[in-house]
């Protein structure tokens, strides 16, 4: 019987032959990330809990600082320095300020073929190199530090075959909302998202991210892709060279299969409260916003802020609304004052911002008050996600969101 | 078990809702368990007493990977979530800190908040308003962990 590739990943590092989903093995893990979101918890539980403290291979760990960056109160700064202070006694690769963990970990560490977990939901990112990421808590994270191994239920695969090409105007954003709105929020709970197919191979690094990123949010324990040419063009870029270079085998059993073409799909927002409460952008054209945001680790690529500027250029931000451009990366934001992006968004009245989790995650910058309504590029668009539990949040591609800044309510970019 | 107070909750209940991001980077789950469901019950650290039950329905725990979710649950004292279907994370997380977290498909639709309920993990069977549920065992492999009290419990062990 074949083996997907989220199976091959999980029997190399389980070293064995053969799984099948069901089957719980124990494995090595290639690489664990941690951020300020609950590191100074597994720190605590490390020095308070365990018998015999130890970390199996410092050189698999990484930290990061991304989501109250800098950091907005006392409290904050003190769970911070914990992590701070730990990683530099125990050697661990440590950033802050660099950029949100998952654009971190795409610009500097993950490969093809590894098993890496992160104690974060939108580790699922990785699978657009053709690595097994996936979301953990902090207990799991630090069995993983002190064993460097971990358990995991081999999860069944659902094959997503993407035919055609995105048309001019539409982005994978667009696609993987319209993937979580047609399968629903837990429409792959435990189960793999493989994206295959000849419309998988028009889309770029950054556009495989925007789908892995999002797996989570339809229940999915991770999203991948089959490394190609382009994994190994961005691999080389990035002076690194795959683990593995696995692909699934024509044999290879899927729980479920489904076809999009991309060429059919249009601009498409979130409404509030649940991402895949999904409807055509045109539905809800000229809802009023208070702010709009580009940036996250699904967005905030060098990619979208080239589509927001070119969309903004010469137009102003509307009265009375904060548009916020949040790099991912200072890498990406970096890159865009080359391009002269930032001067574009700065003239047209945007607050530009250091790269870091912004208000996607509602704790520390731009997060909104009472009644208000924000569209934005990030993750989720729960509840009170971005600041008080009775605003709103719509999600939209760059395009969607850039557009609703010049207005002053939702718009898309042909409405301009 | 002992019988419990229910607190009921949505489908697609999000662990934003449980814990909000806000207070994720306090320094300890005792600072942060007073905010626990704030946005939809303020005053439910206050009612819910240790022994208590949380009951939600499909996808409980979706989203975030927060390990504060199922852990201020815990702190207060919750007993179990009870729910027709878990998020993986939120369930994966739970039985690693050894807040037991059982699939019921038929009970959540025939509770509200304010019955009690009892459970009996080993039978594999919940009892509310007079009338017997099934319930769905957790595998052997996840069960040995929730019964040594959790990941850390049993790493402990492994590690003597």
């Amino acid at each position: 019987m074949g083996m997907t590739i989220a199976e091959k990943i999980i029997a190399a590092a389980a070293g064995v032959d053969y799984v099948k989903p069901g089957d719980i093995h124990t494995v090595t893990l290639d690489r664990m990330m941690s951020n300020d979101g609950t590191t100074h918890l597994t720190v605590d539980m490390y020095r308070n809990k365990l018998k015999h403290p130890h970390i199996a291979d410092t050189k698999k760990m990484v930290f990061i600082v991304d989501h109250n960056v800098p950091s907005d109160c006392p409290k904050t700064a003190a769970s911070q320095k914990k992590m701070r202070d730990f990683a530099k006694e125990n050697n661990i690769d440590f950033w802050e300020g660099k950029g949100v963990c998952h654009q971190i970990m795409m610009e500097n560490y993950v490969c093809p073929g590894e098993l890496i977990f992160g104690a974060d939901s939108h580790t699922c990112s990785y699978g657009a190199l053709g690595a097994f990421g996936t979301g953990v808590g902090c207990t799991d994270l630090l069995y993983g530090m002190v064993t460097g191994k971990s358990w995991v239920l081999v999860p069944e695969t659902v094959k997503f075959n993407l035919i055609g090409k995105l048309p001019e105007g539409v982005y994978a954003r667009d696609l993987i909302l319209t993937i979580i709105g047609t399968i629903g929020a837990n429409g792959c709970n435990y189960q793999v998202m493989e994206f295959t197919g000849e419309g998988a191979k028009t889309l770029s690094i950054s556009e495989r991210m925007v789908l892995c990123n999002m797996a989570v949010e339809a229940g999915a324990k991770t999203g991948i892709f089959e490394p190609d040419e382009k994994a190994i063009e961005y691999l080389e870029a990035h002076g690194r060279k795959p683990k593995a270079l696995f692909k699934s085998d024509p044999d290879a059993v899927y729980a479920r299969e489904y076809t999009f073409d991309l060429s059919k799909i249009r601009p498409v927002v979130a409404k509030p409260d649940f991402v895949d409460n999904l409807v055509p952008a045109e539905e809800v054209r000229g809802v009023k916003i208070d702010e709009a945001f580009l940036g996250s680790c699904n967005n905030g690529r060098i990619e979208d802020l080239r589509v927001g500027a070119s969309i903004i250029k010469g137009k102003k931000v509307a009265e009375k609304v904060r548009f916020l451009v949040v790099p991912a990366s200072q890498v990406v934001y970096r890159q865009a004052l080359k391009e002269g992006l930032i001067d574009i968004f700065m003239e047209a009245g945007a607050i530009v911002m250091n790269p870091n989790c912004s208000v996607c995650w509602g704790s520390c910058q731009g997060v909104i008050g009472e009644n208000e309504v924000l569209i934005s590029t990030g993750t989720r668009n729960f509840k009170g996600r971005a600041g008080h539990p009775s605003s709103k949040v719509y999600l939209g591609s760059a395009a969607t969101v850039t557009a609703s800044a010049i207005k002053g309510e939702i718009a898309l970019a042909s409405d301009l | 078990m002992a019988e419990g107070k229910i607190f009921k909750f949505h489908n697609d209940l999000d662990t934003d809702q449980i814990i909000a991001s806000q207070y994720l980077l306090l320094p300890n789950l005792e600072e942060m368990k007073e905010h626990t469901f704030e946005s939809l019950d303020p005053d439910f650290p206050k009612k819910v007493k240790p022994g208590d039950f949380v009951v939600g329905g499909e996808n409980f725990g979706c989203g975030s990977s927060r390990e504060q979710a199922p852990g201020v649950l815990k702190a207060l004292g919750v007993q179990a979530v009870v729910a027709k279907s878990f998020a993986r994370i939120f369930y994966r997380n739970a039985i690693n800190i050894g807040l037991p977290v059982i699939v019921c498909k038929d009970l959540p639709d025939e509770v509200k908040t304010g019955d009690t309920m009892d459970l009996s993990m080993s039978n594999g069977t919940a009892h509310a308003n007079g009338k017997t549920y099934s319930c769905t065992k957790l595998p052997e492999y996840m069960q040995n962990i929730l019964n040594q009290g959790g990941l850390i419990a049993s790493l402990n062990r492994e590690e003597e």
